[in-house]
């Protein structure tokens, strides 16, 4: 018998591949934006940062690299344009030896956005430093003793922002946008946990979340999970501060969080059909 | 000729039309930038820095096309395609981009560590005077040699004694030394991190009362939810108890809790995955075919 419900279930995959081309594609062709609905957990995020008095000192390490910039890189670009919407000073690091790339397109982002931002007085690129979580654990006593320079090789001493900082326990707030080991759950365990003057927030990719919930509320104040918090985060951001909605891929995180659900609403429905196939064909010498 | 095979030549001929079309017409792949000049006021230097500029300012004074920058976009969208192409089958291009992409991100990792860690740490500190007659001009040059540094010269000199023809036992030492290290560090920043104050976590009042005396239900059950979770899911795992009785039901519990966790997980990952498709799909479109224009 060879009905719809047989040449559905013979479907070649290649064709599901096209219509999810097709679902993420189309949506970012049409530009269309669908709204967001912000959760509390966004909300706490954003506000440790924009309760923070202004011009505070935002350490933001970048541990993630090209693999993961899909999902990271609109929040990051989130993350930077509200530290620099509060003038808070931003000390750019990483301990992935690829998360260099990544700084330098946050550095690129404030000198197009916010010229005035000044090297060395508004932000800081210390660069990459070897050593895993034995990096983190050293700066949360010593930061000078690792990181006498820049990503440059300008000594600290000749860097303003830099004077007086002899650890990160003075800075009040971390921001770390992280994609795998070593990264935020390291944050956590080196400097969050056992420092009770270290407050952290966090962004992820979705598939590190579930292993970095347990820390919140005590140990993290909150984090964003993938893309969909980070459009989430562009919303109350655009709320706070409605001229940034007016820059170029400002909503970048919103455009991709509509393809996504387009791309969510496709997989939804092809697993219906999947079963509604497998049903209407097992015992009839289809698939079981 | 196979059908297949006459199928795809068709196709690629159409794309390869589209693309001429969109490059004509379009430019394209093509970036353009613009000069900044900044003027240190303390110095009095100036630098060029060179930004892109939107398609639509090409025409502006001062902008310019960028070779580099264009062929960037060019090796960036073909690699893209060429791993996209697996999702047809296996093939030699996707292979080759799959080598490529391993090397060049080894070889990237590797430079980068020569200069920060080899190079920015040891040297600079070892040989401060060297370092900033050499490659780090910016050193400052009253800083004396950190003799300490020989230590880990001589660690990584045993390292790689272990390339040698006698001897390798000799590598043992360093790599017991950063074994021993690595697992004083994770042993106590994992017990503290994730036993002591993950319990300390889990301690709620299951009863809330609100700040004026009134029952606090919803904190109340999401309390209530937290602790018996933990526990059941903890009793799933309590194997010196068989899952019968009291003991059954609530293991029972503790398994469709870790299964909806699990759900949430590999929902996570579908979503992250979706992500990482997004964000190549936008720089196909937007930065290499400049649909909407670039930014």
């Amino acid at each position: 018998m060879n009905t719809i419900w047989h040449k559905l279930a013979d479907l070649d995959r290649r064709w599901l591949f096209a219509l999810t081309f097709l679902a993420i594609g189309i949506p970012l062709l049409t530009g269309v934006v669908l709204p967001q609905k912000v959760s509390p957990m966004v909300v706490n995020v954003f506000d440790a940062i924009d309760t923070l008095p202004e011009g505070s000192s935002i350490l933001m390490p970048l541990d993630f690299d090209p693999s993961a910039e899909g999902e990271l890189q609109p929040m990051a670009n989130a993350f930077v344009r509200h530290c620099a919407e509060k003038k808070h000073k931003i000390y750019f690091m990483t301990i992935w030896p690829q998360g260099v790339g990544m700084i330098q397109r946050q550095i690129a982002l404030l000198k197009k956005e916010y010229p005035d931002y000044q090297y060395g007085k508004d932000y800081v690129n210390l660069g990459y430093r070897p050593g895993y979580e034995g990096v983190i654990k050293l700066i949360t006593s010593d930061l000078p003793k690792l990181y006498d320079s820049d990503q440059q090789g300008t000594p600290v001493s000749q860097i303003p922002m830099m004077q007086g900082i002899d650890n990160i326990q003075q800075l009040p707030l971390i921001v770390n946008v992280s994609s795998g080991d070593p990264g935020l759950k390291q944050w956590v365990q080196y400097a969050a946990t056992p420092y009770d003057s270290i407050e952290i927030v966090g962004g992820t990719t979705g598939v590190q979340a579930s292993t970095l919930y347990p820390y919140i509320p005590n140990q993290m104040i909150g984090m964003l999970a993938g893309i969909k918090p980070a459009a989430e985060y562009e919303k109350v951001m655009f709320e706070k501060y409605p001229e940034i909605e007016e820059r170029p891929e400002s909503n970048l995180a919103h455009i991709f969080m509509t393809s996504q659900e387009v791309a969510h609403f496709m997989l939804i429905a092809i697993i219906i059909l999947g079963n509604l196939v497998m049903w209407k064909t097992s015992g009839q010498g289809g698939r079981s | 000729m196979k059908q297949s095979t006459m199928v795809w030549i068709i196709l690629t001929v159409i794309a390869g039309a589209y693309l001429t079309t969109r490059v004509v017409q379009y430019h394209a792949g093509a970036v353009y930038v613009a000069p900044k000049v900044m003027t240190d006021e303390e110095s009095g230097r100036s630098v060029t820095t060179w930004s892109q500029v939107p398609d639509l300012e090409k025409d502006s004074p001062g902008v310019e096309f960028s070779f580099v920058r264009t062929l960037g976009i060019w090796v960036s969208a073909f690699f893209t395609l060429a791993v996209f192409s697996f999702l047809v089958g296996d093939n030699v291009i996707y292979k080759i981009a799959e080598s490529i992409f391993v090397g060049a991100s080894a070889a990237y990792a590797m430079v980068v560590g020569f200069w920060a860690a080899f190079m920015g740490i040891f040297v600079g500190r070892l040989a401060p005077q060297f370092s900033r007659n050499t490659f780090m001009p910016s050193l400052e040059p009253d800083v004396s040699p950190n003799w300490l540094m020989l230590l880990p010269l001589a660690m990584g000199i045993m390292f790689l004694w272990r390339l040698m023809p006698a001897g390798g036992w000799i590598s043992r030492w360093p790599l017991a030394f950063f074994i021993a290290v690595f697992a004083g560090l994770r042993l106590v920043s994992h017990f503290e991190a994730d036993f002591v104050v993950q319990i300390r976590s889990t301690l709620l009042p299951l009863i809330v009362f609100a700040a004026d005396g009134s029952f606090n239900l919803k904190a109340s059950l999401w309390n209530s939810t937290m602790v018996f979770g933990t526990l059941a899911c903890l009793t799933y795992f309590f194997f010196s108890v068989e899952h019968t009785g009291v003991a059954g039901h609530i293991s029972r519990v503790g398994i469709y809790l870790l299964m909806i966790t699990f759900g949430v997980g590999f929902a996570l990952t579908v979503m992250s995955r979706y992500s990482l498709l997004i964000g190549r799909m936008n720089f196909l479109l937007k930065e290499w075919l400049h649909f909407g224009g670039t930014v």
